[in-house]
């Protein structure tokens, strides 16, 4: 699990009273933030699918810019993992899933203030190291038996896509490893270790060069929506709400359409 | 150090309320897993192929393991308690990295060395067409990787507890090196190998970091009970807990046989 604490950004911001809303091109997305943000002070706890990493993060700087009293933290790791932490009572603000079903596990556990509103969608895309030792260019290709083939475990939001895109084409895999989460799924692919997996093209375009996306049709038979919701035992509620509602701002959905997020 | 007021058990009566509480902490969690566990769908869940599959994988490995760490263990645990050259003291801390580094980092340090790309697992795999990432075998590495530091240390410790004069004697009485080693020294320090063997099979059979790490997660050929049990809690915790208590009975278990047969009450 990653756990990333951005209070070196929130620090650098008030010492350089960066306060001042001039800079950004997306400060104008969120009227009338400027009111309540004099008010929000603390620790912000955002629960993140590993796929959202680099976004949120980005998204992170922003929310300390227009929040400088406040303090995000992140934890970024598989859905499901962090649905079984709220259940279990992890002290946490926001949950941003992978998939519907995560978060209705976490809806029907009654630990979400509200009801879940729907970012982001995602579609997968097959990762193949930069040389591409498989010689990969397709999905059918996840059958050869004499490649090195990662997919997320089914547990996970990613692996549960990668079942209804292969069952789609009517593909069996000759699967190497079901990785824990998507992040782990790539970076096999980036090591070199595996020759293709199946991951979100969010994380293809977050790796850069490091890896190379292939499009493949059945794609659009497995997108993922990202809903995010308030948790019920948040320690921060205000705080947490302000957090969606950049994330759900224009200048997030910007943010997300950067990044290769689909729109809801 | 001053001496204590007589008491029946010679213990400091300061200790005990700390030793209870040591107690409490170290078995009540065990103590929750029995009381949160799901007797009633208890036989489904461990009827359920690829528990078994698990829990035999888990076995195998663990034992394997514990051969690979025996096997080139108590050489290095030898050479460290024995030999003398410059630099032991700086190998000998070497050796227990594995210890300290976080298991996940274990796993990633193995890709770097054993994996497809890797320094060594390259020519692996050129030559001989070895690949050890996400096989069996590659769950046997990461699991001797990790444990092999309580053999080594646990060895070391009984080979420098060695009467020299036992092996002098030998030598005195026209044995070779090897045969004093075979014959003289490696029975004497028999429980400090079976105690480091039964450390080690006991750290690897929990091993979880290094090995989904390296070794990844398939049912049958790499996926391990602890492997089941985390990705059970994001699906099914009740199930979660009855595969956790399963290896507890198991490991446990196995632990209270050996000791009973090989070690009598001196570990």
């Amino acid at each position: 699990m990653t756990r990333v604490v951005l209070l070196g950004t929130a620090l650098v911001l008030l010492l350089s009273g960066g306060i001042s809303c001039g800079g950004g091109p997306s400060d104008s997305s969120r009227p009338g933030s400027s009111a309540n943000s004099s008010v929000l002070s603390g620790t912000v706890t955002v629960l993140a699918a590993a796929s959202l990493t680099e976004t949120f993060m980005a998204l992170g700087e922003h929310f300390q810019r227009e929040h400088p009293a406040t303090r995000l933290q992140f934890s970024f790791a598989a859905s499901s993992e962090l649905a079984s932490q709220i259940v279990n009572g992890a002290p946490a603000d926001v949950f941003a899933a992978a998939s519907s079903s995560t978060m209705h596990q976490v809806v029907v556990a009654g630990a979400v203030a509200g009801k879940p509103a729907v970012f982001a969608r995602n579609r997968l895309q097959i990762a193949v190291p930069v040389d591409n030792p498989g010689d990969v260019t397709r999905l059918a290709d996840f059958a050869r038996r004499e490649l090195a083939i990662a997919l997320c475990a089914p547990e996970v939001p990613c692996g549960a896509a990668a079942v209804r895109a292969l069952e789609s084409a009517g593909i069996i895999p000759s699967v190497d490893t079901l990785e824990p989460d998507v992040k782990s799924a790539l970076t096999k692919v980036e090591l070199g270790e595996v020759d293709a997996a199946l991951v979100y093209r969010t994380d293809v375009q977050a790796a850069g060069g490091r890896v190379t996306g292939i499009d493949f049709p059945q794609a659009v038979e497995a997108v993922n929506n990202y809903p995010i919701a308030v948790l019920a035992d948040a320690p921060n509620p205000a705080a947490g709400r302000a957090f969606v509602a950049l994330v759900t701002s224009s200048a997030g959905r910007r943010l997300l359409a950067d990044a290769g997020f689909q729109q809801p | 150090m001053s001496r204590e007021p007589e008491r029946s058990a010679g213990l400091p009566a300061a200790l005990v309320p700390l030793a209870g509480l040591a107690l409490a902490f170290l078995l009540l969690p065990v103590l929750g897993l029995v009381v949160r566990a799901p007797w009633r769908s208890m036989p489904e869940v461990l009827s359920r192929p690829d528990v078994a599959d698990a829990l035999r994988l888990s076995l195998l490995c663990a034992s394997l393991a514990s051969v690979v760490c025996v096997v080139l263990g108590v050489p290095l645990a030898w050479l460290l308690a024995r030999a003398t050259f410059r630099g032991r003291s700086l190998l000998r801390a070497l050796v227990t990295v594995p210890l300290v580094l976080p298991p996940v980092v274990g796993g990633v340090a193995l890709f770097t060395a054993l994996g497809r790309t890797g320094i060594v697992g390259r020519w692996l795999d050129q030559w001989f067409g070895i690949t050890l990432p996400f096989t069996t075998a590659g769950v046997v590495v990461a699991e001797a990787f990790v444990a092999m530091p309580f053999l080594v240390i646990s060895v070391e410790g009984a080979l420098r507890g060695v009467d020299r004069r036992f092996e002098d004697a030998a030598a005195t009485l026209g044995a070779t090196r090897w045969y004093t080693f075979r014959r003289v020294t490696l029975p004497i320090v028999a429980p400090g190998v079976v105690a480091g063997a039964v450390l080690s099979w006991a750290r690897a059979l929990g091993e979880f970091g290094a090995t989904i790490t390296f070794a990844g997660n398939f049912p049958g050929t790499t996926r391990t009970m602890p492997v089941e049990v985390y990705l059970a809690l994001q699906r099914d915790p009740a199930a979660a807990i009855a595969l956790s208590l399963v290896l507890l009975v198991v490991s446990v278990g196995v632990l209270a046989v050996l000791r009973e047969r090989w070690l009598g009450s001196r570990v």
